[in-house]
C-alpha cells in the first residue's frame, strides 16, 4: 500500500462537480481530505490518497484529464 | 595584562547557543521535533522553525553581531544551526550600494541596491544552502539533492563539494548553458530531465519520497528557508540599524520575500532596530506571476500557472509560499507588480549601464518593477528604497547577447580611426 499527498486545484467550471467522490468510486483509492478552501471562482483541496501505487497513478491521471490541476502538496519543489 | 581587542571579541563570541524550540506548522500551529520534516502531518501545511526569542534577546546585541565574521554567519544566533559546524563557502555580507546614477534615471534620491549576485556561487541561494547543508550534515545525511532551474543547483553542488558530501541535482533539459556549467563544475550527479515543467516537478517529489537524501527544498526546507532572513538582517545593519521605507524584491516561491520581512521583524523584536515601517514590494515576470495575479484580484487564492518567462529563476508556477507572500504584502502595506517580458532585459541593461552591476534576468524584473512603482507614485523620490538583486548576469548571457556590437578594425591606427568615425556616424 502506498500513500500520496496531493493538492487539487479546481477551475471555476468544475467546482460543483463531485470529482473526489467519482475518483473514490472509479478507482481502488481511499481519499482523505485534510484541508480545503472552495469558493465561487476557485477551489483547492489538499488530500491524502492510500492505495496501490499504480492505482493511485491511474486515479490522478483521470483527475488531471478531468481538468483539475494536480500538484505535490508542498507546491513546486523546483527552485530558481 | 589589560584585555586586548581580541580578548573582547572572544568574550562577545561566547559558545554558540541554539535557540530553536521546535518546528511549527504555519497553518494550524502544531509543533514537531527538530527533524527532517517539512509538512504538518495533520493539515499538510508547511512547517517553519520556532525560536525562544526571550532567551535569544538576552544574548544577541549589536556588538555581538559586529564581532562576528564578515559573512551571514555573524547572525548565527538567529539561525537554526551552529557556525562551528557550518558548511561554509563564505555566503553573505554582500555590498549594499548607494545608487545615485540609477536613482537619477528613475527619480529616486535615496536608492540602494543589495547586490547579492556576488555570493560565492553567484546568487542568494548560498545563504539558504549553507544553512540547509549544515543541518543536513547534522542530521547524518550524506547526500544533498535539489530540483532547480539553475541557481540552487550551482549552490547545492558547491556546498556539497565543500562538505565532502554527494550531490544530486535535477535540472530541466533546456536550461541555460551558464547555469548548467556553473553546477557541473563542482562534479555533482547532474540529472537533466526531458519533460514539461510539471513533469520535472512531479518526478522530483517522487524521488524525494523514495531516496534517503537531504532534498533541499523538501525535507530540509524549514531550515533552508531561514537562510533568507539574513538578507533582511544585513540590509538593516548596513543602513545603520534601520529598515528602508521600501524593499523591492523578486518573487518566485515567495519564500525569500516573507523571510526578509521576518528578518526585519526579528531584529525589531530583539530591540536591535525600531519599529518596522517597510513596505514590501514583490515583483514577478508577466510570464509567471501567480502571486501578482492573486494580489490584483484581491484574493488570497494563488492560482497555479504554467510558467512561460525568460526569467527562468522566477519560473515557479505553483508557489509554495504564495499565500504567505500575500500576507506580507497586506501586513506591510506593500504591492505586487508584474513586469512585461520585453522590459526584463531593459532592466538588466539599465542597472549595468548606470551602476556597473550585471544581474541575471530576475534582477531585470526587479529594476523594471522598481521603475513601474516610481511611475505609479508608490515610491516617492526622497524615500529610502532598497532593491534586491539576487543573481549574477553571467548565468543568463543568452538573454543579452544582442548587446555585443564591437567596433571592427584592422590592427593599425588609420583603420581604427576610420572604424570609430563610421561608428559615430551610424
Amino acid at each position: 500500500m502506498a500513500t500520496r499527498r496531493v493538492r487539487f486545484t479546481f477551475p471555476p467550471q468544475l467546482i460543483t462537480e463531485p470529482i473526489i467522490y467519482q475518483m473514490g468510486m472509479g478507482f481502488q483509492v481511499v481519499t482523505n481530505i485534510r484541508r480545503a478552501d472552495v469558493r465561487e471562482e476557485m477551489g483547492w483541496v489538499v488530500l491524502e490518497l492510500v492505495g496501490d501505487d499504480i492505482e493511485i497513478d491511474r486515479s490522478l491521471e483521470w483527475v488531471a484529464q478531468s481538468g483539475v490541476r494536480v500538484d505535490p502538496v508542498s507546491g513546486d519543489v523546483i527552485e530558481g | 595584562m589589560a584585555p586586548t581587542k581580541f580578548d573582547r571579541l572572544e568574550t562577545l563570541r561566547i559558545r554558540p547557543v541554539s535557540f530553536v524550540l521546535a518546528l511549527k506548522c504555519k497553518s494550524c500551529g502544531r509543533e514537531y521535533a527538530v527533524e527532517p520534516l517539512n509538512v504538518c502531518d495533520f493539515c499538510f501545511g508547511p512547517l517553519e522553525v520556532a525560536y525562544d526569542y526571550d532567551a535569544m534577546a538576552r544574548v544577541v546585541s549589536k556588538e555581538r553581531i559586529a564581532a562576528g565574521p564578515l559573512s551571514m554567519w555573524r547572525y548565527e544566533d538567529l539561525l537554526p544551526v551552529d557556525y562551528a559546524d557550518a558548511v561554509d563557502i563564505n555566503a553573505g555580507f554582500t555590498p549594499l550600494l548607494r545608487c545615485k546614477n540609477l536613482g537619477r534615471k528613475l527619480g529616486l534620491d535615496n536608492l540602494y541596491i543589495k547586490n547579492d549576485s556576488v555570493n560565492p556561487s553567484f546568487s542568494f541561494k548560498d545563504r539558504v544552502v549553507t544553512v540547509a547543508a549544515t543541518k543536513a550534515r547534522e542530521f547524518g545525511f550524506d547526500t544533498l539533492a535539489c530540483a532547480s532551474t539553475g541557481n540552487l543547483a550551482c549552490s547545492v553542488a558547491a556546498h556539497a563539494a565543500r562538505a565532502g558530501m554527494k550531490a544530486v541535482v535535477f535540472i530541466p533539459a533546456d536550461l541555460e548553458q551558464g547555469k548548467v556549467v556553473g553546477a557541473a563544475i563542482y562534479n555533482p550527479t547532474l540529472v537533466a530531465v526531458d519533460g514539461s515543467y510539471d513533469e520535472v516537478n512531479r518526478l522530483c517529489s517522487e524521488v524525494a519520497d523514495n531516496y534517503p537524501w537531504a532534498f533541499l527544498n523538501i525535507n530540509v526546507r524549514p531550515y533552508y528557508a531561514e537562510g533568507s532572513k539574513t538578507l533582511g538582517y544585513e540590509v538593516a545593519e548596513q543602513l545603520g540599524w534601520q529598515t528602508p521605507a521600501h524593499a523591492v524584491v523578486p518573487g518566485a516561491s515567495g519564500s525569500m520575500f516573507t523571510k526578509i520581512w521576518k528578518g526585519f521583524h526579528e531584529f525589531s523584536s530583539l530591540g536591535l532596530i525600531g519599529n518596522v515601517k517597510t513596505q514590501m514590494h514583490l515583483t514577478q515576470p508577466e510570464g509567471c506571476s501567480p502571486i501578482v495575479e492573486a494580489y490584483n484580484s484581491n484574493t488570497m487564492h494563488v492560482r497555479p500557472v504554467r510558467p512561460d518567462t525568460v526569467a527562468k529563476s522566477l519560473a515557479i508556477g505553483n508557489p509554495a509560499d504564495g499565500i504567505f507572500a500575500l500576507k506580507t504584502i497586506q501586513e506591510s502595506g506593500g504591492t505586487a507588480t508584474a513586469v512585461p517580458e520585453e522590459e526584463i532585459v531593459a532592466g538588466m541593461q539599465l542597472l549595468a549601464e548606470t551602476e556597473g552591476i550585471f544581474t541575471e534576468t530576475a534582477g531585470g524584473v526587479v529594476i523594471s518593477g522598481l521603475k513601474h512603482l516610481v511611475e505609479q507614485g508608490r515610491i516617492k523620490s526622497d524615500e529610502l528604497t532598497v532593491a534586491y538583486i539576487t543573481g549574477n548576469g553571467l548565468k543568463t548571457l543568452e538573454a543579452v547577447d544582442h548587446v555585443v556590437r564591437p567596433v571592427h578594425t584592422l590592427p593599425n591606427l588609420e583603420a581604427f580611426e576610420e572604424a570609430m568615425a563610421a561608428t559615430a556616424r551610424s
